[in-house]
């Protein structure tokens, strides 16, 4: 999930008798299952809480782009080369077509840009862990990637038009990054005893953070509700988690890899893995800015910004004079 | 005296030289990958990148096959020494600003774009076969690093002057891909490849034209560094970004990624 804890109205959801007849109508909208597109009315917290979550999401993928980028240099062979160069792209388009659909609800990409930079807003929680070996590749595209499918396949029914179709997309190129990752990781899983030392290292460390990716439990869920009666969150986090985890376990036994967690079991009565609760104090550290790569991500983000302001100020300044040109000439 | 080169010998030299440009300069604008000035470029470069990545394939997998001693494009890429290394300088240097790698990217894009528009007549159908499918990709590295250059250059102060110090700076490297030498004598012989010099007057229209819009002065001096397409000198840089480069391979020997 790259959305986590986005705050909402912090207040109760609404009942019918309490909504104007305008919300009212809105909500009637939404439960009928029709989308909400950019130019209807929609209550000012509803594009509030958008705002927040599309333009958590873009962050997400922005800044996704630095712990994969960390390995382009050092991929082992060029196809892998090539495959990584491609997915770090593809990230980087699902951030563009993400700004863009937080863009017709009335704020700008610099705005948002502006708000990742000085903190006001948040990324996922799992770009703040680093790439350590070659198999962390393999392992961020199949347990982070498959994580946001998990989160992301829901919310091409979500509510709101833009954002909806833009999951369309991004689920189908997650669904390949996820195969490619799991691919890699098997390579490492079957390799040389070296390789498969990365393997067990990798989803050994990874596989905590990446169940904190579906944000808090349940019962500490303080957001949930009113955006779940909006249609732009689908499944509580712990519904999420589990069918994450459901769907990893077995997977990590067919590479023949250790299960990360010793307290995975098989529950029969309840048709699922029971699993540790991750620590939620050290998902709490992450949030707050105090995870392993926390500041060095926004610093790297912060450096790109402001060495690009002259790129950016001159080509702006170039686009100027040619439209002037243009205008003078007609 | 070294002994007369024969064709394969300098077909295997030139193929080198066209995958290890790609090879070099792939990777160095793989090092901008989340850390260019805007969301577009971070695009643009990934994707010049990936194509990049893409010709090295077809270049040195051509050259393995060329060799005949069994090498793979990855034992070429990842198992070689800087001296073993056909690329030009100027694809080693380091990045710079993004003014600095625009304007490298535009230097050679210029370069390659006609190259591989002579290549399309090859003699050796699988020569021209890469060149067929790669220029497609080259001509729209042309037509955004040109646009780009034109941009920075006739945009603010700031940014010309960032612009014409990357000219200035690149300028020296750009006289070695006109260079000819024994191995090309031979793939003009063969009618494989053009002669290096016979690029030089399209080349310098080319830049000549998108310079001179971008507000940019060419600097006034023939000199230029050699030894890359050689072998013979290269930069000091090179030899950190192999390092980089190779190191798994190096360090994992035998090992299936």
């Amino acid at each position: 999930m790259y959305a986590q804890m986005v705050q909402s109205t912090g207040k109760d959801v609404k009942t019918t008798a309490e909504m104007t007849p305008q919300e009212a109508a809105f909500q009637a909208r939404i439960d009928a299952g029709e989308k909400i597109e950019p130019k209807d009315w929609m209550p000012p917290a509803y594009r509030k809480t958008l705002i927040r979550q599309i333009g958590q999401h873009a962050h997400s993928e922005i800044v996704g782009q630095l712990p994969e980028g960390n390995w382009i240099t050092r991929a082992p062979t060029l196809e892998r080369k090539a495959i990584l160069l491609a997915k770090v792209q593809d990230e980087a388009g699902h951030g563009l077509y993400l700004y863009c659909a937080a863009e017709t609800l009335g704020v700008s990409r610099d705005d948002l840009t502006e708000m990742l930079l000085d903190g006001r807003m948040k990324y996922s929680s799992i770009f703040n862990y680093p790439t350590l070996n070659w198999s962390d590749i393999g392992a961020v595209g199949w347990l982070v990637d498959g994580a946001a499918i998990i989160n992301q396949v829901p919310l091409q029914r979500t509510s709101f038009g833009p954002y909806a179709r833009a999951m369309v997309r991004v689920c189908k190129e997650e669904s390949f990054h996820a195969r490619q990752g799991f691919d890699a990781i098997r390579k490492m899983a079957e390799g040389t005893p070296a390789q498969k030392k990365m393997a067990q290292d990798s989803v050994n460390r990874l596989w905590f953070p990446a169940l904190m990716m579906f944000g808090p439990p349940d019962k500490d869920s303080v957001h949930s509700e009113q955006s779940m009666a909006w249609r732009i969150k689908m499944n509580t986090n712990d519904e999420l988690r589990q069918k994450f985890v459901d769907q990893t376990v077995p997977q990590i036994e067919f590479l023949g890899l250790d299960l990360p967690d010793p307290g995975t079991k098989w529950n029969e009565e309840r048709g699922h893995y029971d699993y540790t609760d991750p620590d939620w104090s050290e998902f709490f550290d992450v949030i707050k800015g105090n995870g392993p790569c926390n500041v060095d991500r926004l610093a790297a983000r912060n450096k790109a910004w402001d060495d690009g302001k002259w790129v950016r100020d001159g080509l702006l300044a170039h686009a100027r004079k040619k439209a002037a040109a243009k205008v003078a000439a007609e | 005296m070294t002994a007369p080169i024969t064709r394969d010998q300098a077909f295997l030299q030139f193929l080198l030289r066209m995958g290890d440009n790609t090879l070099i300069l792939g990777h160095r604008v793989s090092e901008w990958c989340g850390h260019s000035p805007v969301l577009e470029e971070d695009i643009a470069l990934a994707n010049t990148a990936l194509d990049l990545i893409g010709q090295t394939r077809f270049w040195l997998g051509l050259a393995g096959e060329v060799e005949g001693e069994g090498k793979s494009a990855d034992d070429i890429a990842f198992l070689r020494d800087v001296w073993d290394f056909r690329n030009i300088l100027l694809v080693e240097v380091p990045n710079g600003d993004f003014g600095r790698t625009l304007m490298r990217q535009f230097l050679f894009d210029a370069w390659h774009s006609i190259q591989l528009g002579r290549l399309m007549t090859s003699s050796d159908s699988r020569v021209a076969g890469i060149a067929e499918k790669t220029s497609k990709e080259v001509a729209y590295h042309l037509e955004r690093s040109a646009d780009t250059v034109v941009g920075l250059g006739d945009g603010t102060e700031e940014s010309h002057r960032r612009m014409q110090e990357a000219l200035d700076y690149l300028w020296p490297y750009v006289g070695e891909m006109f260079q000819s030498d024994a191995i090309d004598a031979e793939m003009v012989a063969a009618g494989i490849a053009p002669d290096p010099a016979s690029l030089r007057d399209e080349y310098d229209a080319l830049i000549g034209r998108i310079l001179a819009t971008a507000t940019l002065t060419i600097p006034d001096s023939s000199f230029g560094h050699k030894g890359g397409r050689s072998g013979k000198m290269h930069t000091e840089h090179l030899g950190h970004l192999l390092t980089q480069m190779q190191w798994l391979q190096r360090a994992y020997p035998g090992a299936n990624w």
